[in-house]
């Protein structure tokens, strides 16, 4: 087993919290992993990305080299297309958050950015605000598009819930349900639509 | 199974520390090396063993404070980003001379590709400029493992030892195993009481000593397990991998089947033997170092009359900038994979200051003011309020180093840039802005100071800042006139008010300090959040 994942997104928005979540599903199934993150000047609203990389062998590079990622999850759709140089050609898949972030003036039109998603072979977007909210707080949409990745992670859904549980228990139990039931609706969408 | 710690290569030093028996660590906060110091801080084995671990006001400051700590025969580490090491180079440079008590471990955190920072040098020029060893991890394990040797290595010997790592390392997560924890070491003063006293006439010993010791060190590294020379029957290269530039080699085969020589180094000086048997075996060497071209430009040599050596300076890799799997791959002609075009819509998304930032009420204020003048007089320095340089602000002329916004202001003005303005951090202030305004009071300079004052270490995550409440109190110890201390809250309702003092102490014909006094918004966003969540404990609990 080796998925290379590069997670994707605005600082602020979540996407450690996924690499977390993953991560330790990983290693509750015994995997070994790398995982490379963007802390400092980034953060303050820019655009941020993480290398995440599981496999059953060691693995040597903390960085996914170019066009061998076997996965993009982005919270953010223009920032998802910034990495397609890093995906796969042949069986790369592209999930992501179909809603924009705009805090540049020169933002592209977004009917431009998600045709130029759906130009990409094997992708899914998903308006995970929306569904969030449908689960009760707009504030777990990086868990809904983690719900549309979970099928290509190569990793099992149980474990995933596992891991938020175990994450989010120091929280309250509102919290812990409100990411599980994220999770499921992201994966809903995800299984419909394949 | 071992239990395996899931660590940032910065938490594993800060966990190899504290289980080396480290007494305290001296830190001034800097992208990528924060986090150690942040690790031992809240760390509960660190508490227990009464680890000093408050932040320090600059690195020269934090090197000074360890070297008594070594001293006083107990164990420290400094953590500094790379630029750092240039504020602490002073001590650092003559702490080879004295010489170790307790152990005494420098980390130095280089940022090629400049993530974050200013410029990319490379820290091993300067444990080379020492004459210290040198110690350069390629992953988690390491780090943590070779953190533990850096200190028995530096009592052994008597020296200083330099760790170095780069971003890549420092903020990527893989498992670590622990190993047993080191008991601290007792206070205890050097045998030779004179060793510290670097008089002419005693530092010329100590120079001595440590020349002495350059053969010794470079039979450590030999022996110690981290240079490690691997045969390969393919001759027709030989690798030197520095450091994390290894796990780039080694990605391209998964099997272990690289078919070259290759010399893995993660301690210097490096062994000439080592080196020696890897040339005689090879027709042409390729270097990988991720930071500049070191050990590339010594097997060179100035007339380059040898084998053929490959790296950054004939172009097999780029001469700037962090190594990658791609680059490695390029340099060995691998063949390598290509994603995706990227789709030309894509825009930069560049950092920008928060949302309801106190710096851009402070510097939308300035901006008004400064539009009576012609443009080029805002001298500023290193902090969030960097980012005021970007639109829609564009306020700030200058960024060099930390404090450089005073000093320059006081050039500028000695050469005819009448008025010049300084802006400046809370935290840049204390680091290295006061001995600046000093100047400036002793020479009258007409410049007015801005200071930033968000009462925290913004750029870095809002660490505690060493001038918190004590800006206004340090402005007039240092001699600026208590009238020209003006304090404006930033905030979009004392718009005109702040301009107006702005203008007036503009107008002043001699040093004024202006204190832009309002806490940044994700300090007391999270300030706010603990209390809430404090109270809804207290709440449950009853
Ligand atoms: C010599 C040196 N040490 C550390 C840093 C990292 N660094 C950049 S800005 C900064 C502090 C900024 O704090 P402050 O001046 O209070 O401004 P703020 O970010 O809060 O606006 C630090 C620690 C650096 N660039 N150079
Ligand atoms: S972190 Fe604080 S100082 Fe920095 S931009 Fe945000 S609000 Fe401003």
């Amino acid at each position: 087993m080796n998925k290379d994942i590069i997670l994707a997104g605005v600082g602020g928005q979540g996407i450690l919290t996924i690499a977390t979540v993953i991560g330790t599903a990983a290693l509750l199934e015994g995997l070994q992993l790398k995982q490379a993150e963007v802390h400092g000047m980034s953060q303050r609203g820019g655009e941020v990305q993480s290398h995440l990389r599981i496999s059953s062998n060691a693995i040597s590079s903390d960085l996914i080299p170019e066009g061998k990622a076997d996965l993009i999850i982005s919270i953010e759709p223009m920032e998802s297309l910034r990495y397609v140089h890093m995906l796969n050609k042949k069986k790369g898949w592209l999930v992501t958050s179909m809603n924009p972030f705009i805090n540049i003036s020169d933002y592209p039109p977004i009917e431009d950015v998600l045709q130029a998603i759906w130009d990409i072979p094997r992708n899914v977007s998903i308006d995970a605000e929306k569904v969030a909210k449908e689960q009760g707080s707009v504030k777990a949409a990086n868990i809904v598009v983690l719900g549309a990745a979970s099928p290509y992670l190569g990793i099992s859904y149980e474990s995933l819930e596992k891991a938020i549980e175990s994450i989010f228990a120091r929280k309250c139990k509102e919290i812990v349900k409100l990411n599980l039931k994220a999770l499921a609706a992201g994966k809903n969408y995800a299984d419909k639509r394949t | 199974m071992i239990q395996k710690l899931l660590l940032l290569g910065d938490e594993a030093i800060a966990q190899g520390a504290i289980d080396a028996g480290i007494s305290g660590v001296y830190a001034y906060p800097g992208t990528p090396s924060t986090e150690i110091t942040e690790y031992i801080q809240s760390s509960n084995d660190a508490r227990e063993r009464k680890i000093r671990s408050s932040w320090s006001a600059n690195e020269k400051t934090a090197m000074e404070s360890a070297i008594g700590m070594s001293y006083a025969g107990k164990r420290s580490l400094i953590c500094m980003k790379h630029v750092g090491l240039n504020v602490a180079a002073d001590p650092f440079i003559n702490s080879a001379i004295t010489g170790a008590n307790g152990g005494l471990v420098v980390l130095s955190a280089d940022d090629p590709s400049m993530h974050s920072s200013q410029n990319e040098q490379d820290s091993r020029f300067y444990g080379k400029f020492a004459m210290i060893p040198i110690m350069e991890p390629s992953n988690q394990q390491e780090a943590y493992d070779m953190t533990r040797y850096a200190f028995d290595l530096s009592e052994k010997f008597g020296t200083p030892v330099l760790l170095r790592i780069t971003t890549r390392l420092a903020h990527s997560r893989a498992g670590v195993v622990r190993k047993a924890i080191t008991e601290q070491n007792k206070l205890h003063l050097p045998s030779n009481l004179k060793q510290f006293i670097l008089l002419p006439s005693i530092a010329r010993k100590q120079f001595n000593i440590l020349l002495g010791k350059q053969s010794a060190f470079e039979a450590e590294a030999a022996t110690s397990g981290y240079d490690v020379l691997t045969g390969g029957n393919d001759t027709s290269i030989g690798v030197i991998a520095c450091g994390l530039s290894y796990n780039y080699l080694m990605e391209h085969y998964p099997d272990d089947d690289l078919p070259y020589p290759v010399l893995k180094i993660g301690q210097y000086p490096i062994p000439r033997d080592l080196l020696n048997q890897l040339y005689e075996s090879v027709d042409e060497i390729l270097v990988l170092e991720d930071g500049y071209p070191i050990i590339e430009e010594l097997l060179r040599g100035i007339l380059n009359k040898g084998k053929k050596i490959r790296g950054r300076m004939d172009g097999s890799i780029p001469l700037a900038g962090e190594l990658n799997p791609n680059i490695v791959a390029i340099a060995l002609n691998l063949k390598v994979e290509k994603g995706h075009d990227t789709p030309s819509i894509v825009e930069g998304r560049p950092p920008s200051l928060c949302e309801g930032c106190s710096h851009t009420d402070t510097f939308t204020a300035l901006n008004e003011v400064m539009l009576d003048y012609s443009p080029g007089r805002v001298f500023s320095d290193i902090g969030c309020y960097t980012l005021s340089a970007l639109p829609p602000l564009e306020s700030i002329n200058t960024s060099v180093d930390m404090g450089a916004s005073i000093t320059m202001a006081i050039g500028a003005t000695d050469a005819g840039l009448i008025p010049s303005i300084a802006t400046i951090g809370d935290s840049t202030f204390t680091h290295s802005g006061i001995t600046g305004l000093l100047d400036a009071v002793n020479t009258k300079s007409p410049i007015t100071v801005i200071i930033n004052d968000n009462s925290t270490t913004g750029m870095t995550g809002g660490q505690d800042s060493a001038a918190f409440e004590k800006v206004e109190e340090i402005c007039r110890g240092v001699g600026v006139e208590a009238e020209h201390i003006r304090i404006i809250k930033p905030l979009r309702r004392y718009h005109d008010e702040n301009v107006k003092v702005i203008r007036e102490e503009i107008n002043y014909k001699g040093v004024s300090v202006i204190i832009a006094k309002r806490e940044c918004i994700q300090t007391l966003g999270r300030r706010m959040k603990l209390k809430a969540l404090e109270k809804r404990e207290a709440e449950s609990d009853n």
